[in-house]
């Protein structure tokens, strides 16, 4: 995505605990974190960047009552009323008939739905070819805090003492 | 959610305050009197609609025999004419003394599954091991002290109204030759027979109040002397108890309810009816674990931990939901006569009746909680919790309402004081004991190992 472009600096911290106690201390400071990275999900780091919640649930919802409403109309359409077919005796529209049908693609709805949601909204998927890694070791063993300079009104050397006074083992610079 | 949480006391004492003693004690005597009120309604004035009802039972059931045996149904059919002759038959004096010996037994069925799942919630919780619940596990285990109450309860009842009830215990139908001798249910007679039964019913709660008051034991000493010991001793006898429940769930629930329809078996009942017990115990569990943190206990239960519960809720909805649905495409689907009158006499029997109550219980056990629960601020805001636990809770009584009534009372079934009135009595009842279970030990299990985690639960 073109906003991650720039200068950015890495904080490498060695513990999951430091890091979490570190993001609040930093944002104290002023500090804008732009995001950390974690080899595992820690509890509490959500809040403690003060993210705004997901709002894939909502999306998600809406995904599902459309593939809800588009299997009960396939099958009340085609079943009902372009081509009435009686099947196991039954009246050509049958509710129950319908359930396991219109559940399965409400489910294939919703998970197509969010994949590619999640996609979009991310930056991921194909046709998308910048995806900057601020350090490697962040799928490893180490927890690596990102903050973009340019969004940042503090200056590198005083964000750089923050990070080292809040427990991060390296500072690095990073430029894309 | 907040994660740097300050651990309130864990050193908590449930007080039973007498005003609570007293407000149950008044809702088990407006039941009461609604009871009352419902056999007077029914003993007098309800007679005659009683009498019309059955009239028009019996045209219902003769036109159904007629059609049915075009279709090939005849051993349904000629089983609702044969219950549809009895009941319009005569005795009218019996048949609100049948409708209090159906609805002690239904309500008998419906917290006995609530008083036992509270057993089965701890059991597996014991056995995965689980940390999250520590902290409010003393409210499932005080459930299943209500489970000798409800086994007198059924014992009575069968032994005064078993006639009633339950078709298969009539002697005449395994006299061969006999005028009502009935091959399929003579099959059925080395496990649907008296003798079995009680042993059965007598088994069942010995083992699941037995296999309770041992863990409940442990529990206790735990909180006196601490360490792991009594939790591994735990786990075992949990696992014993779940080994017990898997099938003894199954069995009591062809015995308990789908005996009753004796011609009529469904493979998926036992599940069915585990769901049904399943979910209205974690309402009841949700329910006790907000009330108490409404009232100033608790205070160490967070959150993330009602989140769970309503999550659970949510979840179970969905499973009983599933396991209905299952059960009624199969027959829909098959279309087989003696399987489909199972739901006819839901639909159309005894002038369509239960029609609204089958309804009723989808609603509000699968439609309302599934779309109230949905969002996840929904999962831990009390008053939203309450009314879903609370529709959950009425959802199933309606659910064993509508399985066991249509064999039991048929066309003479209401849904008046009568009912609401045993219900009530029941509810408070089954409040009071979990609440002066309650009071015995601290309401935290202080000792337990998994506390501090539980302590901790966050789920973000």
């Amino acid at each position: 995505m073109a906003e991650l472009s720039g200068k950015f600096l890495v904080g490498v911290y060695d513990d999951d605990d430091t890091v979490l106690h570190a993001v609040p201390r930093l944002r104290k400071a002023g500090v804008k974190i732009k995001e950390v990275y974690s080899p595992f999900p820690i509890h509490g780091m959500d809040e403690a960047l003060g993210h705004p919640r997901t709002r894939i649930g909502i999306a998600a919802f809406m995904f599902g009552v459309t593939g809800c409403i588009c299997a009960l109309v396939l099958m009340i359409w085609t079943m009902g009323i372009d081509w009435p077919m009686i099947v196991g005796g039954k009246d050509p529209i049958s509710i129950p008939n319908y359930i396991p049908i219109t559940f399965e693609l409400t489910v294939l709805f919703t998970a197509f739905g969010m994949v590619t949601t999640f996609f979009i909204s991310n930056g991921l998927g194909p046709g998308t070819h910048f995806h900057p890694r601020f350090d490697v070791r962040s799928t490893d063993n180490k927890f690596v805090m990102a903050i973009d300079l340019g969004r940042n009104s503090m200056s590198e050397e005083e964000i750089s003492r923050a990070l080292r006074d809040s427990g991060a083992e390296e500072v690095n610079l990073k430029q894309f | 959610m907040a994660s740097a949480h300050s651990i309130p006391s864990i050193e908590e004492r449930f007080e039973f305050t007498s005003e609570a003693k007293r407000n149950l004690l008044i809702g088990g005597g407006v039941g009461l009197a609604l009871v009352l009120l419902g056999a007077y309604l029914a003993a007098t004035g309800g007679g005659h609609e009683a009498a019309a009802h059955g009239a028009e039972h019996a045209a219902n059931a003769l036109a159904r025999t007629t059609s049915e045996h075009a279709a090939g149904g005849h051993e349904a059919a000629a089983a609702v004419g044969h219950e549809g002759a009895a009941a319009e038959g005569g005795h009218h004096a019996k048949s609100w003394m049948t409708r209090i010996w159906a609805n002690l037994w239904v309500n008998a069925v419906y917290f006995t599954g609530m008083s036992v799942v509270g057993m089965f919630f701890i059991s597996y919780n014991y056995l995965a091991q689980a940390g999250w619940s520590a902290v409010f596990k003393r409210v499932p285990e005080a459930l299943p002290a209500f489970l000798p109450f409800t086994g007198i309860i059924m014992l009575i009842t069968f032994f005064l109204g078993g006639h009633d009830l339950f078709h298969w215990t009539h002697e005449g139908l395994y006299e061969i030759g006999g005028p009502e001798y009935d091959p399929i249910i003579a099959g059925k007679r080395g496990f649907l027979n008296t003798p079995f039964f009680i042993a059965r019913l007598v088994i069942y709660f010995g083992v699941w109040y037995g296999l309770w008051r041992v863990i409940r034991n442990l529990s206790l000493k735990e909180d006196e002397i601490g360490g792991t010991e009594f939790y591994e001793k735990s786990i075992r006898f949990g696992t014993a108890f779940l080994v017990v429940f898997g099938v003894t769930s199954s069995t009591s629930a062809w015995d308990f309810v789908m005996s009753i329809d004796t011609h009529w078996f469904s493979t998926m009942f036992g599940w069915y009816t585990l769901a049904s017990w399943h979910v209205a115990g974690l309402a009841v569990i949700t329910l006790t674990v907000i009330m108490l943190r409404e009232r100033g206990y608790l205070r160490a239960v967070n959150s993330s931990h009602m989140r769970d519960l309503g999550k659970f809720i949510f979840a179970f909805s969905i499973f009983w939901t599933y396991v209905w649905f299952a059960q009624f495409l199969l027959i829909y689907y098959a279309n087989l006569p003696e399987e489909t009158i199972y739901f006819l006499e839901r639909f159309r029997g005894y002038g369509g009746f239960f029609k609204g109550p089958f309804f009723v219980t989808l609603f509000l056990n699968f439609f309302f909680p599934f779309l109230v629960l949905m969002t996840r601020d929904a999962k831990y805001t009390h008053s939203i919790l309450k009314v879903a636990c609370w529709s959950v809770i009425v959802g199933h009584y309606m659910d064993f309402y509508t399985n066991i009534m249509p064999g039991t009372v048929g066309a003479g079934a209401e849904l008046g004081p009568l009912e609401w009135g045993f219900f009530v009595i029941f509810l408070c009842a089954f409040a009071y004991s979990i609440a002066s279970q309650l009071e015995k030990a601290n309401l935290i299990p202080r000792n337990h190992p998994m506390l501090e985690e539980s302590l901790h639960h966050d789920i973000a």
